[in-house]
């Protein structure tokens, strides 16, 4: 074997093991953030988190429950409003869409959908802080909403496509009316892969902070109402890591902690979910 | 039964025969700017069995899908001229009330992904069946010969069965409703020789509350099941006649080629 | 798309064919779905609306100048974007020069070397990251990374490359350095997933033939497969760098908060999404929040070009099965 030969043989086998190298790095970030999170958090993670309010520094003892309640009140009107429009418009684009309308629908959703989250809540603060004249959860949900609605109308829209057309078809030879073909053989055909769509998207708002800071932005206490400031999980984490007390920190921790652990949870059921067959089998 | 059918540009539709439940007359089919359908005329008459017979691509599973205007579903389509069920125009009627009396079996088998049960009651329930369903499932799949089979798993998938066993759930499901006619389009290409045996024989049970048209490539069995037999080729209906004159006797030349195998 | 109905060009029954889809439902479950797909194309507009009518006042008191001016002083009404459009685009070129040897060196080991199972396991977790929200990226920045910079990386680096501009200056932890690496681990997952796809979908016939002529594994990929896939390559890019022009929590919690352009990496800075996040909720006066808004619109604008080159490289990878020579 020639010189240049070994060379090129050691190269390859240098290079190679490099590309081992950067994808061990990758999938170990994954755990590192996971084991720091557990270590720092671990502790901090206990009934008192659960139930009790914040309180002030320097005192042990306290919560964060009202963010954990401010932040399932705020994503469940992101979900009300979300869901329901990406779900019926994903079935336009599938079922029913035109050449035009639809492309410019879906051309648009991919736009939202690249939009930064801190320009979204740039459009919330002026659509109904602005009018309402204050802070509210109302305002957070209705931010998050947009974050939820092109993502879960392109997964809608994604998997309905999926469906055999000659699902359709046999439904429509019975006599059935389009619109009853779409809600009884099509959506529960496709009903995994457009769950998992949900799923995935709910999960990705419940843990998005910038459009929360000028729209619900924080409270220190239970929420008054849907229309008043509201304490979230994310926004907790990040003023308490930012502040100078130790034991904020270790609550930030604890919260990073229970929200990795839902997201987490939240992404490995979907992919469970969608292993197990998308739509028809066939 | 009726003179062989000669279409030529410019036939006038021949005397219809008076026990004929679908007359096709002059229907021209367009996908976009494409023809596939030549001034098809026919006549299928009532309770028999009619094959359409002609290679690949030559329009005859296009014709079976005007029937019951299941070609609607693709885009920049066109249809010219007239299908007449007992008479009247099937394009002026509304579609859904036609379907549920035209029914329809595909090419490959399509359950829906629900139980037996649900799939057979599928087309009674949409159409508002207000009678006993279970009586109703169970006579569609007696008729078709699969209640032995299946009544004691009704409400496992429909995916269970096995591919001979689907396609009779599908005709078991097209016959829920009662349709007048029943249109299937190569029911047996995806099916070994027995289950295909027990579909055919399905047919000669049904025909007698039925009128049945069926698509095939398969020459043998258009020989084995239908009274008339139709020859499609490029679009056009090149003869029409009882089997046994269409097989034993052709009278184009195109015909004898398709059925010795010279083509096709 | 699913194929819908279409009218038969009868003219008799057109009418009548409207009326019968009305009467059963189907049009107007058409229409209504349709009115909630227009919802989409509502918030798309009142997106654009709201960030223009909302940033008058800025536009047209600075004009072009709000892009070229670096003088950004709330209390003198001077707004000058310019830092943070700096900012911006030097933390993103910092995260895109770690992150896309790394992630590219990871895809090719998952899509050419890795047998399928470590390959779709590994892809798993790396899916998973890119679901970790950025403010948990951001609090382990601010604890491990900071220190990490301050107290070992920037000094060695200093050390060895002060001689450069770019890597000399005060050391704090925080700046442009720290910001970029850690928005290199957020984009990491993107640029991995979507170049394993490219890469996978180069035919084997590629390689083989690249092989059979003697060439090594490395060369075989480098040379041959990477190039086929490379519009994908680039789209995956793209779509990082979108990702890290809009990424507001993590680079927030360590950028330093300096609204100045410095050329040192170690130096403190401001990008875009910093400065909404920090400024946005206590602006006081209308210039003021015009001109954040007017911030908001820059990058909004810049976030749509990328992303919609990064669409059309992916697009015309799928499209075409992968690139041309």
């Amino acid at each position: 074997m020639t010189l240049r030969n070994r060379w090129r043989k050691a190269l390859s086998m240098v290079m190679l093991s490099l590309t081992g190298v950067c994808a061990v790095l990758a999938v170990s970030v994954l755990f590192l953030i996971l084991g720091y999170l557990v270590y720092n958090g671990w502790r901090s993670v206990d009934w008192n988190f659960f139930t009790k309010l914040p309180k002030p520094p320097g005192e042990t003892g306290g919560g964060m429950a009202n963010a954990i309640a401010g932040s399932a009140q705020i994503v469940l009107i992101a979900i009300v409003i979300g869901l329901p429009i990406g779900f019926m418009a994903g079935v336009y684009l599938s079922e029913f869409g035109g050449k035009i309308f639809a492309s410019i629908v879906r051309y648009m959703a991919d736009l939202l959908n690249g939009v930064p989250s801190i320009v979204i809540g740039i459009f919330a603060w002026s659509v109904v802080v602005v009018p309402m004249g204050h802070f509210s959860a109302l305002a957070g949900g209705v931010a998050l909403s947009l974050i939820l609605i092109p993502i879960t109308a392109r997964s809608t829209e994604q998997f309905l496509s999926t469906v055999p057309q000659t699902l359709r078809e046999g439904a429509l030879a019975l006599g059935a009316s389009k619109w009853k073909t779409i809600a009884t053989v099509v959506v529960p055909a496709a009903y995994r892969g457009i769950a998992t769509g949900m799923i995935l998207g709910v999960a990705r708002i419940s843990g998005e902070t910038a459009p929360l800071l000028f729209t619900s932005l924080n409270n220190q206490f239970w929420s008054a109402g849907w229309n008043q400031p509201t304490a979230s999980l994310p926004i907790m984490i990040y003023s308490h890591a930012q502040a100078p007390y130790d034991d904020w920190h270790r609550q930030a921790w604890a919260a990073g902690l229970v929200l990795l652990l839902l997201v987490l949870f939240a992404n490995v059921a979907a992919r469970l979910i969608l292993s197990r067959g998308i739509a028809v089998q066939k | 039964m009726g003179a062989v059918n000669v279409p030529s540009p410019s036939s006038t539709a021949k005397p219809l025969a008076q026990e004929a439940k679908l007359h096709a007359v002059n229907l021209n089919f367009y996908y976009g700017a494409y023809q596939a359908l030549h001034n098809i005329s026919l006549d299928v008459p009532a309770n028999q069995i009619t094959a359409l017979i002609g290679p690949s691509g030559c329009g005859k599973s296009t014709f079976l899908r005007t029937l019951n205007r299941i070609s609607e579903t693709i885009r920049n389509t066109r249809v010219e001229g007239q299908v007449l069920l007992d008479g009247e125009d099937v394009l002026s009627v509304d579609v859904t009330a036609l379907r549920r009396r035209v029914g329809m079996v595909f090419q490959k088998s399509n359950p829906f992904p629900k139980s037996i049960f649900d799939n057979v009651a599928y087309g009674l329930k949409v159409n508002g069946f207000r009678g006993a369903l279970a009586d109703a499932v169970e006579r569609s799949l007696k008729r078709a010969a699969l209640w032995e089979e299946v009544k004691d798993k009704l409400q496992k998938s429909a995916y269970a069965l096995s591919g001979g066993q689907q396609q009779r759930l599908c005709i078991a499901r097209a016959l829920a409703v009662d349709p007048e006619v029943l249109l299937l389009d190569e029911p047996c290409s995806a099916l070994d020789p027995i289950a295909t045996a027990k579909i055919e024989d399905l047919l000669f049970t049904l025909k007698d509350q039925c009128t049945i048209v069926i698509v095939t490539h398969n020459m043998q069995q258009a020989a084995r099941v239908a009274d008339r037999t139709g020859f499609f080729l490029l679009g056009k209906l090149i003869e029409y006649n009882t089997t046994e004159i269409i097989f034993k006797t052709p009278t184009r030349q195109e015909t004898e080629d398709y059925i010795t195998g010279r083509f096709g | 798309m699913a194929p819908s109905s279409t009218m038969s060009a009868r003219p008799t029954s057109g009418a009548r064919a409207f009326l019968q889809r009305l009467a059963s439902g189907d049009e107007i479950a058409r229409l209504v779905t349709a009115a909630f797909a227009g919802c989409i194309l509502l918030a798309t507009v009142g997106v654009i609306w709201e960030l223009w009518v909302n940033s008058t006042l800025a536009r047209h008191k600075f004009g072009l100048s709000l892009l070229t001016s670096s003088d950004w002083d709330a209390v003198a009404g001077q707004f000058g974007a310019l830092p943070f459009i700096y900012g911006t685009v030097v933390t993103s070129l910092v995260a895109l020069l770690i992150a896309v040897p790394v992630g590219l060196g990871a895809a090719i080991f998952l899509a050419e070397l890795a047998p399928a199972k470590i390959s779709s396991t590994f892809t798993f977790f790396i899916e998973l990251l890119a679901a970790v929200p950025s403010v948990i990226y951001g609090v382990l920045a601010i604890f491990t990374l900071v220190p990490l910079m301050r107290d070992y990386v920037e000094p060695a680096l200093k050390k060895t490359l002060g001689f450069l501009p770019i890597f000399s200056g005060t050391i704090l932890g925080v700046g442009y350095l720290t910001a970029g690496v850690i928005l290199a681990l957020m984009v990491l997952p993107f640029i991995i997933s979507i170049s394993r796809e490219a890469l996978l979908e180069v035919p084997t016939e590629q390689r083989e033939a690249a092989l059979a002529l003697g060439c090594t594994r490395w060369e075989s990929t480098w040379q041959v497969v990477v190039p086929y896939a490379r519009l994908g390559i680039f789209g995956s890019i793209f779509l990082g760098l979108a990702r890290a022009l809009g990424e507001t929590m993590c680079v927030t919690m360590v950028i330093g908060n300096d609204p100045s352009i410095h050329t040192s990496l170690f130096a403190p800075g401001y990008t875009i999404a910093a400065i909404l996040a920090n400024e946005f909720s206590e602006a006081t006066g209308d210039l003021y929040l015009h001109s954040l808004v007017a911030l908001g619109l820059i990058l909004f604008l810049l976030t749509i070009v990328i992303n919609a080159m990064a669409r059309l490289l992916i697009i015309a990878t799928t499209r075409r099965g992968s690139g041309h020579p």
